[in-house]
C-alpha cells in the first residue's frame, strides 16, 4: 500500500492544528471553523478509503483467504537507544486499527460540524478547532501506533488534548478544577504504564506490537518465569499496563476524572471522553490480547475490575441530576461492559468460543461511540435550549424539540438494548461471551444491562415527558434581570444533522457483519445470535423501561417516597459514594501533610540553608584575599616568583 | 638555502604584506587620505581572514629544518585568531579616527599586526629559538599599545607593570629553556621529547615549572596573573580587548602544543599536577575578585583570568578531543568578550563611563547594547542555548574523555561550582542594566556604524556557534 494517504491521514490534522493555532486569531470565526471542518472531512474520506481498502480490497497484502493480515504500512527509526531497542514511528493496520480508522474521523466530523452551531460565538472559536484538531491527530496517531512506545508518546498527547479542552472555558473555576484532576489522574494511572512499558521492554528487548503479538509463547520464554510477590512478572507488567488504560477509560478506582471532564464543551464530552479516547484503554488491552491471554490472573483482574465498574457506575447514575453526568457514568459503565469483554474472552491460553468476547467488546466498541455520541450531541442540544444540565430545568421537552427528541429516543432504545438498534446486537454478543465464561458474570451483567435501560429510560422521560416548567415566566423572569431568553426551540441545523445522521447510523450498524471484520486472530466469526440470552436481556430491558415509564413518565411523587424511604442510599449514590470526599482526604492528609510538607522543610533549610552557606563562605573568602591584588609592581613579581619555585619544589619532592 | 620554503609561510607572509601595505600607506599617503587608513587595515585583515580558508592555505608543511610546522590544525587557529583580529579592527574604527588619537592610529594598526605575526610564529614553532622570537615579537609591541593613551597617567602605569612583568617572566622562561637545554642538549620540541627522561629529577621539575611560568604570565594564570587587572583597567579599551582574547587564546593554544608534545609522554604527571593546581587556582581566584569588581573592564579581567582557567581544562586531558575543545573555546570567547568590550567601548566612546553602576537602568535608554551585554554575560557564564554552555560542555567533556581518574571529575566539580559562582557575578551587570533603576542613566545615543557591525558579528557568533554543529564538528575532524 502507497504511504501517502496514511501519512496524510496524520499530517492534516496536525496541520490544522497549527494553521488555527498560530494564525487562527487573525481568522474570522467562520473560516476557522470550516478550515477545520474541512480538514476533517478529507482525513475522514481517506481514513474510509484506507480502512475500506483494507476490508474489502482483496489484497494479498491485506487477507491470506479468510485470514485477516496485520499490515505495516511504513515503520521508520526515530531514535535508536542500543542495537535492539529503538523507537519506530509507524502506520500499522489491522482489524481493530481499521475499526478506529472508521470511528474516530466519523464521531470527529460529526461534532466539527456540530459546534460551527454549538459553540457559535464563544471566545476562543479557533482555539477551539486547534485543539479538536490536536486531538484527532493524536487519537488517530495513537491508534495507529507500530510500537508501544509510539502509543505511550500519542496516549499522553491524547491527554494533553483532553486537558486543554476539559479547561477550554479557563474563566470558569470548576472547568479549571476539572481539566487539572483529569490530568493529574490519568498522569497518575500512566505512571503505572510507563513500568509496564519498561518491564515488557527489559525482558522482551523490543517495544514493536507485531513480534510480540504474533509469537506470544516467545514472549513467554523470555520472561522466563520470573516472579514478583506471589504473581509472575509478565502479570505485573501486564497490570500495570492495563493501569494506564484504567486511568483513560475511567475504571475504577481512577475513574474520578469523568464525571467532572463534563464541564469541556459539550461537543468535546461527545468526542473524547464518550466515543474516542475513553476506549483508548480497551484498545490498549485488545491491542497486547494475545500477550494477556498468556496470563489468566491478569485477564482475571480485567474482568473484575470491569464487572464492579459497570455495577457502580450504573447505581451512581440512576440518582444524578445532572443530564451530562448521567451519561458520563452510564459511558463508564459501558467500557466496563467492554473490558469484561475482553477478560472473559480467553481462559487458559484458549479464546473462549473463537474469541468471541473480544469480538463482542470491539464490535460493542464501535456501537457504543455511535450511539453515545449521539447521545451527548443530543444533550447539548437540550442544553443549548433550556440554559441548563439539570432535568430539573427541562420536562415536556418533546413538543418543543422534535428532532432532538427523536434522535435522542434512538439512542436510548440503543444503549438499551433493543431489538433492532445496534446496541442490542454487541451487548448479546456481550452477555453470551460472559454466560460462555462463567455463569456469574453473565448474571452480572445482565443486571447491570437492566439498570441501564432503567436510568436512560428515567432520565429520557424526565427530559421529554414529566411536567413542563413554566417556561414563559422563566422567559420573563430572566429577560427582567436584562438576559437575553426565549422559549425552548429546537437547535440551528449544522447541529441537527449530526444528531439525525449518528440516529440512522444508530439504529442500523447492528446489522453490520462485524464477526468478518474483527476478530482476534484475523479469522471470519459466523455471528449468531443465541436467542435464549437475547430473550432474557430483552425481557429485563422491557420490564426496567416500563419500570422507568411507570416511575417518570407522567408528574407524581413516587420517586420521592422512593428516594425518601432509602435516603441513605439515595445520598450516597447521589455523591457517587463518596469516592471523592476519600480522594481528597487522602491528598490532604497524607500526601500533603505526609509526605510533601517534610520535603518542603528540607527544600527550605537544607537546600537554601547549603546554598546561602556557599554564598556566605564565597564572600568572606572574597574579601579575604583583597590583599594580594596590592597594586605594587614589586609584590606581583615576588608572588610570580614565589608560585614559579613552589610548583617546582613541590613537584620535584612530591611527584617525581 | 632552499628558499622556496619560504611559500610553506603562506599566512605568515600574507600578514607581513598587509602589515608593509598598512605601513606604506602611513608613511606616504597624504594627511588628507590618512582618514581612510583603519578602514583600509580592516578591510586587508579581512581579506587575510578569508583566504585563510582557502583549501590552499591549509596543507602540511615544514619549513627551516623542522623549526616551523603547517598543519590544518594550525591554520583553524590562526583562522581564529584572524576573525578575533578582525573584529577588534572593525570595533576600534570609530576610536582609532578619534581626536587624540588620529595622530598615532598607523602606530596601532602596525603594532597589531605585528604582534599577530609574533603569534603565528609561537603556534607554528617546533623550536624553543623560533618560539622565543614569536613570544618577544607578540609580547614588547603590545607595551606600547598599552601605553597608548600616553596622556593617561592610569595608561603609562599600565605599561609600566606590563613592561616590567613581561620582562620578568621573559627571563624566568629563558632561564627554564636553559635548563631544559643544558639537560637536552637540543631546542627542538621533539628532540627534546626524545632526550628527556625522568633521570633529570629535580633540575626538569624547575625547568619544568619556569616554563609553566612563563606561560602563566601570557595566559594570565594565578599566581602569575597580578598584572592582569591593572593593565586590562588602564590601557586602552581596544588594546584590552586585544590583549584578553587574541593574545590569550594564542599563548594558550602554543601552550597546549609545548606540554604535549615536549613534556607530553615522560612528564605527563608532573605537568599535569601542575597544571591542576593553576586550574584550581585561577578559577577561583578570578571568581572571587570578579565578584567584586565595579569597574568594568575591571571585572573582565578577573573573568577571563577565570575564563583561562576554563581553557586550560582542555589541555590537562591530554587527549585530540581537548584540542578541538580547546579551539572552540577560544572561537567562543572570542565572540562572547569581543560583544562585551564593544559595548563597553562603545559607551566609552560615547560618555566615558566606565563603572558598573553606570550601567543602571541601561535596558531603558539602550535597549540593544544591553541586550548585546546580556547574551555576552549569558554566554560567557555558560547558559544554554548560547555558544559559551556548548564550549563550556566540551571541555568538561574532553577533561573527562576516555579518564577513570577521580582528580580530574574532583576538578571538572570544582569547575562547575565555580561556573555557579561565576553567574552571581555576571547575573550582577544584567541586574544592573535591566533591573536597577538609576537617576542619571547613560543617555540614548547612537553608536558607530562600525560599532554596531562589529556587535551584530559577535551577537551572531554567540547566538549561532553553539546551536550549529557544523563548527565544532570541523574542528573534530581538522583534529583528527
Amino acid at each position: 500500500m502507497d504511504i501517502t494517504i496514511p501519512v496524510l491521514i496524520l499530517a492534516i490534522p496536525l496541520f490544522m492544528f497549527l494553521l488555527l493555532g498560530l494564525v487562527g486569531v487573525k481568522m474570522s470565526h467562520k473560516l476557522a471553523g470550516t478550515l477545520g471542518t474541512l480538514g476533517m472531512g478529507t482525513v475522514l474520506v481517506l481514513s474510509y478509503f484506507t480502512a475500506f481498502t483494507y476490508w474489502f480490497s482483496g489484497s494479498p497484502e491485506f487477507i491470506d483467504g479468510t485470514n485477516r493480515l496485520q499490515y505495516t504500512v511504513f515503520n521508520m527509526e526515530w531514535l535508536r537507544f542500543t542495537d535492539f531497542l529503538s523507537i519506530r514511528l509507524g502506520f500499522l493496520l489491522d482489524p481493530i486499527s481499521a475499526l478506529m480508522l472508521v470511528v474516530i474521523p466519523t464521531i470527529s466530523f460529526m461534532v466539527h460540524v456540530y459546534s460551527l452551531g454549538y459553540m457559535k460565538g464563544e471566545k476562543g472559536f479557533q482555539r477551539y478547532y486547534a485543539f479538536l484538531s490536536l486531538f484527532s491527530f493524536s487519537m488517530l496517531g495513537l491508534v495507529v501506533a507500530t510500537n508501544i512506545f509510539q502509543m505511550y508518546i500519542f496516549w499522553e498527547l491524547v491527554g494533553a488534548s483532553s486537558f486543554l479542552l476539559i479547561g477550554f472555558f479557563y474563566t470558569l473555576p470548576s472547568a479549571v478544577s476539572a481539566c487539572k484532576k483529569a490530568f493529574i489522574v490519568t498522569r497518575f494511572a500512566d505512571l503505572g504504564f510507563l513500568i509496564g512499558i519498561l518491564i515488557l521492554s527489559f525482558y522482551t528487548k523490543q517495544l514493536d506490537f507485531l513480534p510480540m503479538t504474533q509469537n506470544p509463547a516467545e514472549v513467554l520464554q523470555q520472561f522466563g518465569g520470573a516472579t514478583f510477590m506471589g504473581a509472575s512478572v509478565l502479570t505485573w507488567a501486564l497490570v500495570l499496563i492495563f493501569t494506564g488504560g484504567m486511568g483513560k477509560s475511567a475504571m475504577l478506582p481512577l475513574h474520578i476524572w469523568l464525571p467532572d471532564a463534563m464541564e469541556g464543551p459539550t461537543p468535546v464530552s461527545a468526542l473524547i471522553h464518550a466515543a474516542t479516547m475513553v476506549v483508548a484503554g480497551v484498545y490498549l488491552v485488545a491491542r497486547l490480547f494475545p500477550l494477556y491471554m498468556l496470563e489468566d490472573a491478569a485477564l482475571t483482574f480485567i474482568t473484575v475490575v470491569g464487572a464492579v465498574t459497570a455495577f457502580y457506575a450504573a447505581c451512581v447514575a440512576c440518582a444524578q441530576i445532572d443530564i451530562k453526568r448521567i451519561l458520563a457514568f452510564s459511558t463508564i459503565s459501558q467500557i466496563a461492559f467492554m473490558m469484561v469483554s475482553l477478560g472473559v474472552a480467553a481462559r487458559n491460553g484458549e479464546a473462549i468460543h473463537e474469541g468471541l468476547g473480544y469480538m463482542a467488546g470491539m464490535f460493542h466498541l464501535f456501537t457504543h461511540a455511535m450511539f453515545k455520541a449521539l447521545l451527548f450531541l443530543g444533550a447539548g442540544s437540550l442544553i443549548h435550549a433550556v440554559h441548563s444540565n439539570n432535568y430539573t430545568a427541562m420536562g415536556g421537552l418533546r413538543k418543543y424539540m422534535p428532532i432532538t427528541h427523536i434522535t435522542f429516543l434512538f439512542g436510548c432504545l440503543a444503549i438499551a438494548g433493543i431489538w433492532p438498534w445496534a446496541g442490542f446486537f454487541s451487548k448479546d454478543e456481550i452477555l453470551s461471551a460472559c454466560y460462555a465464561n462463567s455463569t456469574l458474570w453473565g448474571v452480572w451483567m445482565t443486571v447491570v444491562a437492566g439498570m441501564t435501560s432503567f436510568y436512560m429510560f428515567r432520565m429520557y422521560f424526565l427530559i421529554f415527558w414529566w411536567d413542563e416548567p413554566d417556561y414563559a415566566a422563566r422567559v420573563k423572569e430572566q429577560e427582567a434581570h436584562g438576559h437575553h431568553a426565549s422559549m425552548p426551540h429546537e437547535s440551528p441545523i449544522t447541529m441537527t444533522l449530526p444528531l439525525i445522521f449518528l440516529a440512522i447510523v444508530s439504529f442500523c450498524c447492528g446489522w453490520i457483519p462485524f464477526g468478518q471484520l474483527v476478530t482476534f486472530d484475523g479469522h471470519e466469526y459466523h455471528i449468531h445470535i443465541d436467542w435464549g440470552v437475547a430473550s432474557v436481556s430483552l425481557i429485563v430491558a422491557a420490564v426496567a423501561i416500563a419500570f422507568a415509564a411507570f416511575l417518570y413518565l407522567k408528574k407524581n411523587d413516587k420517586p420521592a417516597r422512593m428516594a425518601d424511604s432509602c435516603r441513605w442510599l439515595w445520598t450516597a449514590a447521589n455523591r457517587r459514594f463518596y469516592w471523592d470526599e476519600i480522594y481528597l482526604w487522602i491528598t490532604h492528609n497524607i500526601i500533603f501533610d505526609g509526605i510533601c510538607k517534610p520535603i518542603a522543610w528540607f527544600d527550605r533549610h537544607i537546600i537554601d540553608g547549603t546554598m546561602n552557606g556557599l554564598a556566605y563562605v564565597t564572600n568572606r573568602a572574597s574579601v579575604a584575599i583583597k590583599g594580594f591584588q596590592s597594586g605594587k609592581v614589586q609584590m606581583y613579581i615576588w608572588w610570580y616568583l614565589i608560585g614559579a619555585l613552589l610548583l617546582g619544589i613541590i613537584t620535584a619532592v612530591c611527584v617525581l | 638555502m632552499d628558499y622556496s620554503q619560504f611559500l610553506a609561510l603562506k599566512q605568515e607572509i600574507g600578514l607581513l604584506i598587509i602589515f608593509l601595505l598598512v605601513f606604506l600607506y602611513d608613511t606616504f599617503a597624504p594627511r588628507k587620505s590618512q582618514g581612510a587608513l583603519p578602514v583600509i587595515a580592516t578591510l586587508l585583515m579581512g581579506v587575510l581572514t578569508l583566504w585563510g580558508f582557502c583549501p590552499t592555505v591549509k596543507a602540511d608543511a615544514v619549513a627551516f629544518a623542522g623549526m616551523y610546522v603547517t598543519s590544518p590544525v594550525m591554520v583553524a587557529i590562526k583562522n581564529i585568531l584572524n576573525v578575533g583580529v578582525v573584529i577588534v579592527l572593525i570595533q576600534s574604527i570609530k576610536w582609532a579616527n578619534s581626536e587624540f588619537v588620529a595622530v598615532r592610529r598607523g602606530e596601532f594598526y602596525e603594532l597589531i599586526l605585528l604582534t599577530l605575526l609574533g603569534m603565528y610564529f609561537m603556534i607554528s614553532s617546533r623550536h624553543f629559538l623560533m618560539f622565543i622570537i614569536g613570544l618577544e615579537t607578540a609580547s614588547l609591541p603590545l607595551c606600547a599599545l598599552v601605553a597608548f593613551n600616553k596622556n593617561h597617567y592610569e595608561s603609562h602605569e599600565a605599561a609600566i607593570k606590563y613592561v616590567l612583568t613581561a620582562v620578568f617572566s621573559s627571563a624566568v622562561l629563558l632561564m627554564g629553556l636553559s635548563f631544559v637545554y643544558g639537560l637536552c642538549g637540543t631546542l627542538y620540541y621533539e628532540g627534546i621529547a626524545l632526550m628527556c627522561g625522568s633521570q633529570f629529577g629535580v633540575m626538569m621539575a624547575v625547568a619544568l615549572a619556569f616554563v609553566m611560568a612563563g606561560f602563566g604570565f601570557k595566559i594570565s594564570l594565578v599566581p602569575f596573573h597580578l598584572w592582569t587587572a591593572d593593565v586590562y583597567q588602564g590601557a586602552p579599551t581596544s588594546v584590552t580587548s586585544y590583549l584578553s582574547v587574541i593574545s590569550k587564546g594564542s599563548a594558550a593554544f602554543a601552550f597546549l602544543v609545548v606540554l604535549t608534545q615536549v613534556f607530553g609522554t615522560l612528564y605527563s604527571a608532573a605537568w599535569e599536577w601542575m597544571l591542576y593546581a593553576l586550574i584550581i587556582l585561577t578559577i577561583t581566584v578570578g571568581n572571587l575578585f570578579a565578584m567584586r569588581q565595579v569597574n568594568m573592564k575591571r571585572f573582565l579581567a578577573f573573568s577571563s583570568i577565570s575564563q583561562a582557567g576554563y581553557i586550560m581544562l582542555a589541555v590537562i586531558g591530554d587527549n585530540p578531543m581537548g584540542v578541538s575543545a580547546l579551539m572552540f573555546y577560544v572561537l567562543v570567547y572570542v565572540f562572547s568578550n569581543l560583544a562585551a568590550f564593544g559595548v563597553i567601548g562603545a559607551i566609552e566612546n560615547a560618555t566615558g563611563k566606565l563603572l558598573m553602576t553606570d550601567y543602571n537602568g541601561l535596558y531603558k535608554t539602550n535597549p540593544r547594547l544591553a541586550f548585546t551585554m546580556m547574551l555576552a554575560m549569558f554566554s560567557l557564564a555558560g547558559i544554554p542555548p548560547f555558544a559559551g554552555f556548548f564550549s563550556k560542555f566540551f571541555v568538561f567533556t574532553s577533561t573527562l574523555n576516555g579518564t577513570s581518574s577521580a582528580a580530574l571529575y574532583v576538578l571538572v566539580l570544582i569547575a562547575l561550582i565555580n561556573t555557579i559562582i561565576s553567574l552571581y557575578y555576571y547575573l550582577l551587570v544584567v541586574k544592573a542594566m535591566f533591573i536597577n533603576d538609576s537617576e542619571t542613566p547613560i543617555a540614548t545615543f547612537r553608536s558607530a556604524c562600525s560599532e554596531r557591525l562589529g556587535m551584530w558579528i559577535c551577537v551572531a557568533g554567540i547566538m549561532g556557534l553553539g546551536i550549529i554543529s557544523y563548527f565544532y564538528d570541523y574542528l573534530l575532524t581538522v583534529v583528527i
